[in-house]
């Protein structure tokens, strides 16, 4: 192999590249090789196999770390660096784009739109995503981000004779770019500073500044307001509700985890990279931002009657918690966003996946009054939403109760004893929302009689959700020591 | 075997639960039959623990510990000392009475419902018998959503509202709670170098006073909440009022004890400078005094029998929490002794609300009246609980408020003066329920053909009225078993008081020995 593409350089590319090269497979198999819609179950194999070839590679890559003993290797001169983080992350978006794909096909059968370039897109979003956790080069991230967001812009309006997928998705979109264009103006800030795009440079040029050097300041403003605005935390929240209540709710579920996963992996490698300089400036702007998160997520969760609408808002005060794990900023906080992350995957995607399951030939099943009866009438779906809401909630012993204890434990560390409290604190009103969908699904009566749509696939990823989310929180340590691999690497 | 014997009795009803799922639910008689072989194999299963138990030996008994989540510091370990004891036995009995009264009170949702009280059953236990901090949380957590569900689901007209404020006043003590876990936790790590629950290990911590103070009011939000204590019990009224009477029986006599528990095997042994800090002290004494005498106020006024009965919860918890707060030997076993009392009297109160409401369908008092006249068997019953609640000597109640009184006169003359008062009036609301409820002519047409207790119900009764007696005629073994805790707990928090007081301290309740 010549120097410009070394095996290294294949080892850390190789994932991206199967998501790619399958992603593409789909959309030109769609319509060359299986134009009758009953063959596009072909397409799913299609997806599965590049899934299961990036997992492949992420295994290969794991051993190859292992084998040299080294903790990270970088690749393409900097551009891309793999270590435990990335391989973290890239498990979660892989095992999220599984899931979803799979119950997207009967959904999108109801729905009436089944496409074969949504499975097309799934591929090239997660591609997008692989380099936002692997990347180490503003270019690279920014490039990665892009492709993730630009699928998701397709994807969010991807139900072409609804109104609201088509205003979910020209709202996502405006504000999207909008929010891309600070990004890009900080991170041409930080190349000002640098005069160079790789993150190691950046970092060290950084340090050499007075954290409140003003150049520094508007490094750090324009490129929060990008990145907060990804993870939809307040004040830069406003699209979500309307983004998560328009998309298809398949959609909405791969938005709400894979998207929010890959951008806090993002976040984390620009705030504890280049900007790690400036802590003592973001960590307190920072603590503010989770603060309002928590308060307006929750608080708006509280009059919500769209499920959709409820589970966003519920997403934007996971985004506060999570945030809290970085204000924390020790080794304890880190984990505690990787552990949140991998448990908010499985348990808001499960939360999703009964809405999912609700949406029927002639129901929509996006009210809260759809829900109700649901014990009388499908106990199974009943009991999981259960499941997942109280690990929302975090009541233990589901998975979400670590997550939130994690934490805590990183609040307390670090000595941040009234952010404890208030997030503490609104783990009690959490409960009161979540609890208004328990209330409809095992006191009320049913308004319908007609059953709950269901598919293999629907029924294999519930299955895997609920028992991930039971099975993190009874019996966590093997993977509390996957979550710690990706932090002690770093 | 014998090394597992607790985790057997923990987990005994959790098997019955997931048995009980594989019965198809419209089998609602085998339902009911499998709950009740569960019910009542939970109590047999415990019952080895009596004689297993040696009431000579300190520290925990039969501890069983299991690596569990080592990157946090987080065991599997279980044991139980004379209190635990007392409790778990109080919950497995008290369960099996659960389970037998609501054969025909639950006739819809059937299958849930035992389910959920199963599920309950070996959280209770489970907080009972952790000894690591981290479990002790989780089974704590986990019996708030049963309840949720028994008040919600089977309960009376404003369920909703009584369900969440339930589940949203406890989860707001107990999140509070976990930063104080979460801060010894953490202490542990800097004086130590390790992360542990365990809560052996965390005693050991040498706090100062004022870290000790923060962890102490955070640990009082949670386990007052649940007691509850005075300004926090307003949760309670609405739940036992909505709540089915399986449920109110449940929720008084156990579920309210883990708050009280919660104090004595935490709040004390872990924060003692904070437990003597005598502005922290006086406070809790003085929240208990209002309780006792607030509660007993209240319940003079209520219109509503099972009303009357919560708030005489309010009332007895707070001899209870005075007990403890007395910090000597005679409060701290009269309290243990007085939640074991509570226990069984207002279970068994709460039970007779249930039975006539089962019949009537109101809880209106003056509704009643001369009910004695048709329903003997149910009176007699009911005199019984009613005495033993209002402390008459030979039975149960008079045990635990006398040694709480003596206690309290033992650390401050006032505050007995104080709670005897709530005695008073505690005997005054009981026997003039008794009297409008029992006594005097049928002065309804509607009580004139009311069926008495059946085998079912009075087998519900029998065992708490034994041992109603039990306590109130032989207190003598219930002391032996808590000697030694007691003792240790008290050692712990005053080290100084066994050299000052010799004699008081080694002779509780003299008299009655």
């Amino acid at each position: 192999m010549s120097e410009f593409y070394t095996s290294v350089d294949h080892f850390a590319l190789i994932p991206a590249l199967m998501l790619a090269l399958f992603g593409c497979a789909v959309l030109l198999f769609d319509f060359l090789v299986f134009p009758e819609p009953r063959q596009r179950k072909w397409l799913l194999v299609f997806v599965a196999l590049g899934i299961g070839f990036a997992g492949l590679g992420l295994v290969r890559q794991q051993m190859f770390l292992a084998a040299e003993g080294l903790n990270e290797f970088t690749a393409f001169r900097g551009a891309l660096t793999i270590d435990g983080f990335s391989i973290f992350f890239n498990w979660i978006f892989l095992a999220a784009s599984l899931i979803v794909a799979l119950v997207s096909y009967r959904y999108l059968e109801i729905e009436g739109e089944h496409h074969g370039e949504y499975y097309g897109l799934i591929l090239l979003a997660n591609c997008g995503m692989y380099f936002l956790a692997a990347g180490s080069d503003l270019v690279t991230l920014f490039v990665g981000l892009e492709l993730m967001a630009i699928c998701f812009y397709i994807m969010v309006g991807f139900l072409r004779f609804d109104k609201r997928s088509n205003e979910a998705a020209i709202k996502y979109l405006l504000l999207g770019a909008f929010s891309s264009g600070f990004l890009v103006y900080g991170f041409s800030v930080l190349y000002g500073i640098a005069g160079s795009t790789r993150l190691g440079d950046i970092t060290a040029a950084v340090a050499s500044r007075s954290p409140w050097d003003p150049l520094v300041f508007l490094a750090l403003a324009t490129t929060s307001v990008g990145l907060l605005f990804k993870i939809s935390a307040v004040p830069f929240h406003m699209w979500a509700p309307d983004a998560y209540e328009g998309a298809p709710t398949t959609v909405t579920a791969y938005l709400s985890v894979a998207s929010k996963a890959a951008s806090f992996a993002f976040l984390v490698r620009i705030f504890l990279g280049p900007l790690i300089s400036a802590r003592e400036v973001w960590a307190p702007l920072l603590s503010a931002v989770a603060i309002a998160t928590l308060t307006v997520g929750n608080l708006a969760a509280v009059t919500q009657t769209n499920i959709k609408r409820l589970l966003a808002y519920s997403s934007i005060s996971h985004a506060g918690y999570i945030l809290l794990g970085l204000v924390a900023g020790n080794p304890t906080g880190i984990k505690g966003v990787a552990v949140y992350l991998l448990v908010y995957t499985f348990m808001n995607l499960g939360a999703f996946l009964v809405v999912v399951a609700l949406r029927r030939e002639h129901i929509l099943g996006e009210d809260l009054e759809d829900l109700s009866g649901l014990m009388q009438k499908s106990p199974v779906h009943a009991i999981l939403m259960l499941i997942f809401l109280l690990s929302l909630a975090g009541i233990p012993p589901t998975a979400g109760f670590l997550a939130k204890y994690y934490i805590f434990w990183a609040l307390i560390q670090a000595r941040q004893y009234v952010l404890a409290v208030i997030a503490a604190a609104y783990v009690a009103v959490a409960i009161y929302y979540y609890f208004r969908i328990v209330r409809s699904m095992f006191i009320s009566e049913a308004v319908d009689r007609e059953p709950l749509a269901s598919s293999l696939g629907l029924r294999l990823a519930l299955g895997v959700t609920g028992v991930l989310t039971l099975a993190i929180g009874i019996y966590p340590q093997p993977w509390l020591e996957l979550a710690q691999n990706s932090v002690l690497l770093r | 075997m014998s090394e597992h014997w607790l985790s057997i009795v923990l987990f005994t009803p959790l098997a019955g639960m997931l048995i009980l799922l594989l019965i198809p639910s419209r089998r609602t008689d085998l339902i009911r039959i499998w709950a009740n072989i569960a019910g009542i194999a939970g109590f047999l299963v415990s019952l080895p623990l009596l004689w297993r138990f040696d009431k000579n030996a300190s520290g925990f008994q039969m501890v069983e510990r299991h690596e569990w989540i080592p990157s946090l510091g987080a065991r599997y370990i279980v044991g139980i000392d004379g209190i635990s004891l007392l409790l778990v036995m109080l919950t497995t009995l008290v369960g099996a009475v659960a389970i037998l009264s609501s054969w025909s009170a639950i006739q819809e949702k059937v299958k849930q419902y035992y389910a959920m009280f199963l599920l309950q059953q070996t959280g209770m236990l489970g907080v009972f018998m952790a000894l690591d901090f981290f479990l002790f949380f989780v089974f704590w957590e986990v019996t708030l959503v049963p309840m949720y569900f028994i008040i919600g689901v089977w309960g009376g007209p404003r369920k909703l509202y009584a369900a969440i404020k339930f589940f949203l006043y406890t989860l707001a003590g107990s999140v509070l709670m976990l930063l104080g876990i979460l801060t010894l936790y953490f202490q542990h790590f800097q004086q130590f170098g390790f992360y542990t629950f365990e809560i052996a290990e965390l005693m050991k911590l040498d706090l100062p006073l004022s870290l000790q103070r923060w962890v102490f009011w955070a640990f009082f939000i949670g386990f007052a909440i649940k007691v509850p204590m005075f300004p926090f019990h307003t949760w309670l009224p609405d739940a036992h009022v909505e709540a089915p009477t399986a449920g109110s029986v449940i929720l008084a006599s156990i579920l309210l004890k883990m708050g009280t528990y919660g104090f004595i095997r935490f709040s004390l042994p872990l924060l003692p400078k904070a437990a003597m800090d005598p502005a922290i002290v006086k406070a809790l004494v003085v929240l208990s005094l209002i309780a006792i005498i607030y509660g007993a106020l209240v319940s003079l006024m209520q219109q509503d029998w099972k009303k009357l009965v919560a708030y005489s919860s309010v009332s007895h918890l707070g001899f209870c929490t005075l007990g403890i707060f007395a910090l000597n030997p005679n409060g701290l076993a009269g309290s243990v002794i007085q939640q074991i009392n509570h226990g069984i009297s207002t279970g068994m109160l709460f039970l007779i609300v249930g039975i006539a409401y089962e019949r009537r369908h109101t809880r209106e008092i003056a509704e009643y009246g001369g009910l004695a006249h048709v329903m003997p068997k149910y009176a007699t019953v009911f005199a019984f609980a009613m005495l033993s609640s209002a402390g008459l000597p030979l039975l149960n109640g008079f045990i635990g408020e006398f040694t709480i009184l003596q206690g309290a006169f033992e650390a401050n003359r006032i505050w007995a003066a104080f709670a005897a008062t709530g005695v008073i009036l505690g005997a005054a609301y009981l026997l003039w329920l008794y009297q409008r409820t029992m006594l005097g002519q049928i002065t309804n047409p509607k009580n004139l053909r009311l069926p008495d207790l059946n085998w079912r119900e009075l087998a519900t009764f029998l065992p708490l009225i034994a041992w109603a007696i039990w306590i109130g005629v032989y207190p003598k073994p219930y002391f032996e078993v808590l000697e030694k805790p007691v003792t240790e707990i008290v050692q712990r928090v005053r080290p100084e008081y066994f050299r000052q007081a010799p004699v008081m301290a080694s002779a509780p309740l003299e008299v009655l020995r």
